[in-house]
């Protein structure tokens, strides 16, 4: 069964039409990168997947759930699909451990102490246990989006979605952040990321996804997809990126 | 220095800079001067500080407009501070102050900031109540009706802070609910509420709500005037919440949303605690204007601290001391509201300062 399945979602933002018959499937384990120029609804897209955004029609089932206005459904489907953020979102007003284990502890009924506990090896996981009792704002972007990974795999997701997670990062910072998704990968979480980082997705990816007016235009392996592209929007997008 | 250095330097303060600005800053300066050297006069060195042993006031009349007669205050110190409470039993009223003193007190220790001094803001202002009361453990009973002066402005303020605050989280709320039902309810309320003035309020509990119970039945006016400025209360600090949850970015609610949490846990843990941090300036402010408003309730015949004041000039012998008065319950209010201002700055520097 496949873990992400959506076949023939739309979406409109008014008269816009940002998702047009988005029809894309996801294989447990399986790692994706989705590119494209702004505005072509790849971020649209992930958030429809924990239902950030509502899709108007077509299906989405994520391991074996559809979603639809159920709420019980929805909930129970973001509490397998985590999500990192462009903007990290951090809660300002929690220190770092505290923003790790309130998921735990209030949506999963854990005890405060077995919350603390998964929390601290996660810290450890993205290598910023030290920082555990500060509060988001004495730390540098890259150990924000290090908490924030940290915070979502405290509740121990089955998918991760990262909506463009380097790109509010000082350069000097987008290598920590990329290196602790590599080693996500590397443990077989499925994976998909809306990211430019093209060295990520030359070493991670199963598949490359490009993206343009809200529709898919391309994919195909990373070897492939960057030798040999075939669709002219794919070679001017890479020509631009000029990586 | 020569002169024409001496005016070069005095050109170089903008006050100076020009011929407008000197005559201006020379006209209002001696008029500053000369207002402090009259109210220096009158207030301290012209003034009267204690009364003779006779106690008249006699001495106050004779130098009226030239002095002022501080021993007005010390006279009816008393009287100001507890209004109509029977003599005897002023001690009563005096130790209900300082229970609310000690109260704030203990609330601005925010190391103490646990579910136990939420037990405080209980036990003491229902301690206070039944001391104020009596009828138990030996006290005599003092209807509210003579209830009065700073505890009374304490009272009104403080239960009414208290009490309408979970009513104006709910209100907030409410107000940004996606059920129109509740939607529309909060916001009736709301403008229905701030649109009248809290005078009108006063007088519906005091004159109309008596009219529309069963005869017979009384409700105590003082509780009748305080549930009034809890709904007043209700209503202000709701639009405070709700600019402070304005102020929320949508990215938190999806982080929140992301890592499955609902909509109460995001709510009470995520959302509340930012927006009552960015509430805080408007809250005090808020807070401050009713403390200072619970004077109103003169017009129903309950006498704050400011009514207590104004009551003194009442007495034949002290017939036109009223400025000595209102100077001293403006000086209590004045501590009073900017202590607290004070301390929400530091509030906001600490809770702001650690991002």
């Amino acid at each position: 069964m496949l873990h992400i399945d959506m076949q023939g979602v739309n979406k409109w933002f008014g008269d816009l039409h940002v998702l047009r018959n988005i029809t894309l499937g996801v294989e447990r384990r399986e790692r994706i990168v989705i590119c494209g120029p702004s505005g072509s609804g790849k971020s649209t897209l992930i958030r429809c997947i924990n239902r950030l955004e509502t899709h108007q029609s077509g299906r989405i089932v994520v391991d074996g759930v559809e979603l639809t206005d159920n709420l019980a459904r929805i909930d129970e489907v973001r509490r397998n699909v985590g999500m990192v953020f462009q903007q990290f979102n951090l809660f300002p007003h929690l220190t770092v451990l505290e923003n790790c284990t309130l998921a735990p502890i209030w949506a999963k009924k854990m005890s405060t102490r077995e919350a603390n506990d998964l929390a601290m090896h996660y810290l450890h996981r993205v290598r910023i246990p030290e920082q555990a009792n500060k509060y988001p704002g004495q730390l540098s972007g890259g150990q924000q989006q290090r908490v924030a990974i940290a915070r979502s795999l405290c509740m121990t997701p089955k998918v991760m979605l990262f909506d463009e997670p380097t790109s509010a990062l000082d350069p000097e910072m987008v290598n920590e952040v990329l290196d602790t998704m590599v080693s996500l990968a590397a443990e077989g979480m499925t994976m998909i990321c809306v990211t430019h980082e093209m060295r990520f997705a030359r070493q991670v990816a199963d598949r490359v996804i490009f993206m343009d007016a809200g529709e898919i235009v391309e994919e195909n392996e990373p070897y492939a997809f960057f030798r040999a592209p075939q669709h002219r929007r794919t070679q001017s997008f890479l020509s631009q990126i000029g990586d | 220095m020569t002169l024409p250095q001496l005016t070069a330097s005095i050109q170089r303060v903008p006050m100076f800079r020009d011929r407008t600005n000197a005559i201006a800053t020379t006209v209002l300066g001696a008029a500053i001067v000369y207002a402090s050297y009259r109210f220096v006069t009158w207030g301290v060195i012209n003034a009267i500080w204690s009364l003779p042993q006779d106690a008249s006031s006699q001495a106050c009349r004779a130098i009226r407009g030239q002095g002022a007669c501080w021993a007005v205050i010390g006279e009816r110190l008393r009287f100001i501070v507890s209004g109509a409470y029977p003599f005897a039993e002023q001690w009563r009223p005096a130790v209900a102050c300082l229970l609310f003193v000690m109260l704030y007190a203990a609330s601005a220790v925010r190391a103490w900031w646990r579910w136990p001094l939420l037990g405080l803001w209980v036990l003491i202002p229902a301690s206070v109540i039944t001391l104020l009361r009596g009828g138990v453990f030996g006290l005599s009973e003092v209807p509210s009706e003579f209830w009065g002066g700073l505890p009374l402005t304490f009272l009104l303020s403080t239960i009414g802070f208290a009490v309408a605050f979970p009513f104006a989280g709910a209100l907030a709320l409410g107000r940004r609910s996606q059920l129109p039902a509740i939607k529309g309810l909060c916001i009736a309320y709301i403008e229905l509420v701030r649109g009248v003035p809290l005078v009108t309020f006063l007088f519906m509990a005091s004159v109309m709500f008596p009219l529309f119970v069963p005869q017979g039945l009384t409700i105590d006016k003082l509780l009748r005037a305080q549930v009034a400025f809890v709904m007043v209360i209700a209503a202000y600090v709701a639009e405070v919440i709700r600019g402070g949850l304005q102020a929320i970015p949508r990215g938190q609610y999806e982080a929140a949303a992301s890592i499955g949490l609902s909509y109460w846990p995001t709510t009470i843990l995520v959302v509340l605690p930012q927006a009552l941090r960015v509430s805080i300036p408007a809250l005090v402010n808020t807070f401050i204007a009713f403390f200072k408003d619970t004077s109103l309730v003169i017009v129903i015949g309950l006498f704050d601290l400011l009514g207590a004041a104004k009551a003194v000039i009442v007495d034949p012998r002290w017939v036109g001391f009223g400025v000595e008065a209102f100077l001293f319950a403006a000086i209590v209010y004045f501590g009073f509201c900017y202590a607290v201002s004070q301390y929400s700055r530091h509030l906001e520097r600490v809770l702001v300062g650690r991002g």
